[in-house]
Parts: structure tokens; sequence; C-alpha cells
């Protein structure tokens, strides 16, 4: 796999950009021929993750900064596609959020859960004056 | 949201005509359905025959849903999952707290069963 793309994108911190932000991980996913997997799944995975993590990091900005823009940067290279999305908020519990059980009927808490679950590593840290959720998926 | 909402026999129909659902639009079809339950319409149906994309906020509500129809003595069942989207029940494990059938007829008949 030889492709390097570096993605940087600005938005308002409002949901109705999710299908914007999650349709622009979906092109991406679909545009690398050298991928071996299933594209198509991978798409409709990055579309998922990317949603989450900006639902999540709205949840968290809106508190705090009404107004403001969301971060979102997504770099493949190396074999290996990385998202990073900033927060302006107060942020949340990472490492504490537990896995849902299997006949969970809670309304909330499976975000990170299924971030988890499809990304290959997941990291949450401060970074300036918020925070930023690092996800890492191998593409090979 | 765009939602059909329709009567069969007692039974409640919800077809949701948004190819996604997620944080912006959940808490819309949650208030929608909540509406339903307070007009006294415990049993339900919800097709998601047109959807292609759900997250955890949808999946969310469709919980939301569930809990008010068996605390109100019905039901809320699912109908016309997509494979991707019966990928997410099945990755949360949704799947085995909903009824989910592959079209509305055997959603329907399961009323009457």
């Amino acid at each position: 796999m030889s492709e390097s793309i570096f993605l940087d994108i600005k938005v308002p911190n409002e949901t109705g950009y999710l299908r914007l932000l999650g349709k622009i991980g979906e092109y991406l996913a679909q545009s690398l021929e050298s991928y071996p997997g299933d594209r198509e799944e991978l798409a409709y995975h990055i579309n998922l993750v990317l949603t989450e993590a900006m639902a999540n990091a709205i949840r968290h900005t809106v508190d705090s900064k009404p107004g403001e823009t969301l971060h979102v940067t997504l770099h493949v290279k190396n074999r290996k596609l990385t998202i990073k999305v900033y927060d302006q908020g107060r942020g949340f519990t990472f490492c504490d959020l537990p896995e849902p059980p299997p006949s969970c009927l809670a309304e909330h808490g499976r975000g990170i859960f299924i971030i988890k679950t499809l990304m290959d590593r997941v990291s949450y840290r401060k970074y300036d004056n918020g925070h930023v959720l690092e996800m890492e998926k191998i593409l090979y | 949201m765009l939602t059909t909402i329709e009567s069969r026999n007692a039974i409640t129909l919800i077809q949701i005509q948004e190819e996604r659902l997620d944080a912006h639009n959940s808490s819309d079809l949650k208030g929608q359905m909540l509406t339903l339950f307070e007009e006294g319409k415990n049993n339900m149906i919800v097709d998601l025959q047109g959807v292609r994309f759900v997250d955890s906020s949808g999946l969310g509500a469709l919980v939301s849903g569930f809990k008010n129809a068996s605390a109100r003595n019905g039901n809320l069942k699912l109908c016309g999952l997509q494979p991707q989207v019966e990928s997410m029940f099945e990755l949360t494990r949704l799947h085995r707290v909903f009824e989910i059938f592959p079209d509305l007829a055997q959603a329907l008949n399961s009323f009457q069963e």
C-alpha cells in the first residue's frame, strides 16, 4: 500500500455535519485501492467511528463553548489510518467506560465501545485547551 | 425526522424514511415514539428497511422505545434490517434484546401468535 493521504477538516460542532464527516471517511476508505480487505465494510466502519467520535466531541464541547468548530484529521500512511478528533470541552472518563453486557438496556454508552471494537488502537488525552481522541486502524 | 406512522390491527407501524439514524435525528424518533406511547399505542413495529446507517444514538432511541413498550405491557419489534445495520445489533449484542424479523409481514404475524 503506497497511499499517503492527509485530510485536515474543520466543521461546526453541530450534529447536522455528522453525515458530511462520515461520508468523507467513507469516501476515503473506498479510495484505498490497495487495501486487501473488504473496502465497503471498512468504509462503513470509518463512517461509524467518525460519527461516534464527532457526536461524542459535540456532547462534551457544546456544554462548555457553543459555537466552536470541531477539528478532525485523517491520515493514511505506512498502511495505517490515523484519525484524530479534537474537542475543546471538559472531556470524559475514557478508561472507566465498560463494555455493555449482552442484554444491556442502557440508552447511552455504546459509542466508545463501538470505536474500541472497530479500531486497532484508541487513546484519549489532554491536548492544548481540550482533548484529542486518537484512533488507529491497520490497513492490511 | 421523516417517518410514516400507520396502524395495522392495533399494531403501530413506524417506517423510517431516513438513510441515517444517528445523533442528529435519533431524539426525534424517541420523541415520536413517546407521543405514541402516551396515546396508549404500546405495540409497535419499527421498519428499518430504508435505513442504511445506524449509530449508538440510534440504537439508544430504539432501546428507549423497547423499554417504554415493555413497561406498558406492550412490545416493540424490528423488521427490515439492512446487513450493515444488522451487524450493529450483533456488535452491541442488542439482537438478543429485540425481536427482529426479515420483513413487515412476519413482524405483524408475530403479534397474532
